[in-house]
């Protein structure tokens, strides 16, 4: 099996390559929504997955990026991908400032709180915080993104631009995985008391979690702010969060491939049953009951697991 | 410093009920002290208080003449106490290098931007804290085990493997809370080994445990306690022959 896998990595990424050019622009448009919540769901595992913190927020710092991402280039006429680091920064900032009071609450406390600020976040933006955000139609006209000269307006152009970000994550991630830094996220999670008793700063690390986690997804609402030109509040309801909450935990906490095929599974399989769409709700709700009695360690779970 | 770890007038309640009272011992520099008494005595009670997980309600803990009050417990690792839980506490779906890399990630400096960009520096700090881990596993007997999940290891392997985590942090006091708890008679032989080459090694200790041919044969100094007070202080023979001592503790069944 491990000896495949490089294989395996290759191939997926070969196909990823050369699918727009077999496929027509809505199957193309469904891999661009499979690639953002891939990112997304990347950046989420470092919390949940990685730190072992349970957040069922996560839409808070997406719908955050995009909105920074959405003023700055309506308002100020920033280029949009140029918002991407600040889109990223004020995401982790904010998070930083929502998580330094509650990071110390048991897992299943610190569930709710992250529940409760996705909603606060939702309705701030509903409500027109600061007249900035344009209430509950949101914001439009966002211009469309430019790289080295290229305006990007097709979604195989979008395709592109996302996934070639879901591939620099995953080499970051991969990095940060295998160095001090991801080690310290994971000794939270196996034992906080252990982690704190050899010598590492726990407050810290789960700031730092919920920091770098939170920019992610901040950077992720740039792009999809880039790829809407319109953004409204209800991009970011609960049920994203609870969606990506399911893609982390499904494909197997802690587990990069895991998680890209659980956010195809996610994401991919309702629209190829679009007949169903209906019954859908039903089925995730089946499927997740399902898993967690037969597979709970995911379906591609992390090492050791 | 004669004296690396003073405890003076340690008390600890939990509600209503006081499980330190009133406790002051020393532990000298490059000794092997024993903590010992019955079954709820307040052991490992002390032993989070040196370590800050708990913070005493009265006394003070002074470490290498600095006091530790106050403290949070990474902290005080960082000044050098190291120690292993009675209940071992394991990063257990981890390998056991990798739980010993978390003892040696204080002392590394790498950020999350030297580490994204992989930087030199970042690269050499890593390839050095894996050869130290190495060594510690190497220490402990594990060497062979670095790549081992550590919920797969023995129960006598993850005691030793707890100890080689503590040992990376290079401690000046190293504090084992029942190392001998769950092995058989020889892996207790080795490990009374292992506790002498830690103490060659400069490594100062404090150690509990019901193990008594252990605890009798490691230890220069015994401190007893009962019911979270502290009954008799002094050597193995001085604590043997202390009929207070023989009352509560000796005469007492060993673990069941
Ligand atoms: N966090 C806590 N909350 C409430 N009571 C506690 C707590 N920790 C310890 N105690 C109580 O304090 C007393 C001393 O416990 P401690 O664990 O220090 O004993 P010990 O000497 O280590 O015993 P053993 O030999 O069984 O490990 C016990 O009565 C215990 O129930
Ligand atoms: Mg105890």
């Amino acid at each position: 099996m491990k000896r495949f896998e490089p294989f395996a990595i290759a191939l997926f990424a070969a196909l990823l390559a050369v699918a727009p050019l077999f496929l027509n622009t809505y199957q193309v448009d469904v891999l661009n929504s499979i690639g953002l919540y891939a990112l997304l769901a990347l950046s989420l595992n470092l919390i949940l997955g990685e730190a072992g913190l349970f957040n069922m927020g996560h839409a808070a710092f997406y719908a955050i990026g995009a909105y920074t991402a959405a003023i700055l280039n309506t308002r100020y006429q920033v280029p949009i991908l140029w918002t991407l680091p600040l889109s990223g920064l004020i995401a982790g900032l904010f998070a930083l400032a929502v998580a330094r009071p509650v990071v110390h609450l048991r897992g299943d406390y610190l569930l709710i709180v992250t529940i409760g600020v996705g909603e606060i976040v939702r309705i701030a933006l509903v409500n027109d915080v600061f007249g900035l955000t344009g209430g509950a139609n949101g914001i439009f006209g966002i211009s469309r993104p430019k790289l080295f000269g290229f305006v990007i307006r097709q979604p195989q152009e979008f395709y592109y631009l996302i996934w070639g970000f879901v591939a620099l994550t995953i080499f970051l991630f991969l990095r940060i995985k295998r160095s001090r830094f991801g080690r310290a996220l994971n000794y939270l999670r196996e034992d906080e008391v252990a982690a704190e008793g050899s010598g590492i700063n726990t407050d810290y690390y789960k700031l730092a979690a919920f920091g770098l986690g939170a920019a992610w997804a901040g950077m992720a609402g740039t792009l999809f702010a880039a790829k809407m030109t319109i953004i409204s509040p209800e991009s970011f309801s609960f049920w994203e969060s609870v969606v990506l909450f399911m893609i982390v935990i499904l494909g197997g906490a802690g587990s990069i491939a895991g998680i890209l095929l659980a956010a195809f599974l996610v994401i991919g399989l309702p629209e190829l049953f679009r007949e169903f769409a209906g019954a859908r709700m039903l089925v995730f709700g089946l499927v997740m009951m399902v898993m967690m009695v037969v597979r709970p360690q995911g379906l591609l779970p992390a090492r050791g697991r | 410093m004669v004296n690396l770890l003073s405890l003076q007038h340690l008390t600890k309640t939990f509600g209503g009920l006081t499980a330190v009272k009133d406790v002051s011992f020393t532990v000298e520099k490059g000794a092997i002290v024993g903590l010992i008494g019955p079954n709820g005595a307040g052991k490992t009670t002390v032993f989070n208080l040196i370590t800050g997980n708990y913070q005493p309600d009265r006394g003070q803990i002074t470490f290498a003449d600095t006091p530790l009050n106050g403290l949070r417990t990474h902290r005080i690792i960082m000044r050098g106490i190291a120690r292993t839980f009675q209940n071992i506490r394991l990063f257990q779906q981890l390998t056991a290098l990798e739980n010993v890399l978390a003892g040696c990630h204080y002392r590394m400096r790498s950020g999350i931007v030297a580490t994204m960009l992989r930087l030199p520096a970042q690269r050499r700090e890593e390839q050095q804290a894996v050869e130290r881990a190495q060594q510690e596993l190497a220490f402990v007997g594990l060497n062979s085990h670095a790549l081992t999940v550590a919920k797969n290891l023995s129960y006598g392997d993850q005691r030793r493997l707890e100890i080689a985590r503590a040992l990376a942090t290079e401690p000046r006091l190293l504090i084992l809370d029942e190392p001998a708890g769950g092995m058989n008679e020889q892996e207790t032989e080795g490990l009374i080994g292992l506790i002498g080459r830690i103490q060659q090694r400069g490594v100062t200790i404090l150690l509990i445990e019901h193990d008594m041919r252990l605890v009798m044969r490691v230890c220069e100094k015994l401190v007893v306690l009962e019911h979270g007070g502290k009954i008799a202080e002094g050597s193995p023979d001085q604590a043997r022959s202390n009929p207070q001592v023989i009352e509560a503790y000796l005469g007492v069944e060993d673990e069941p």
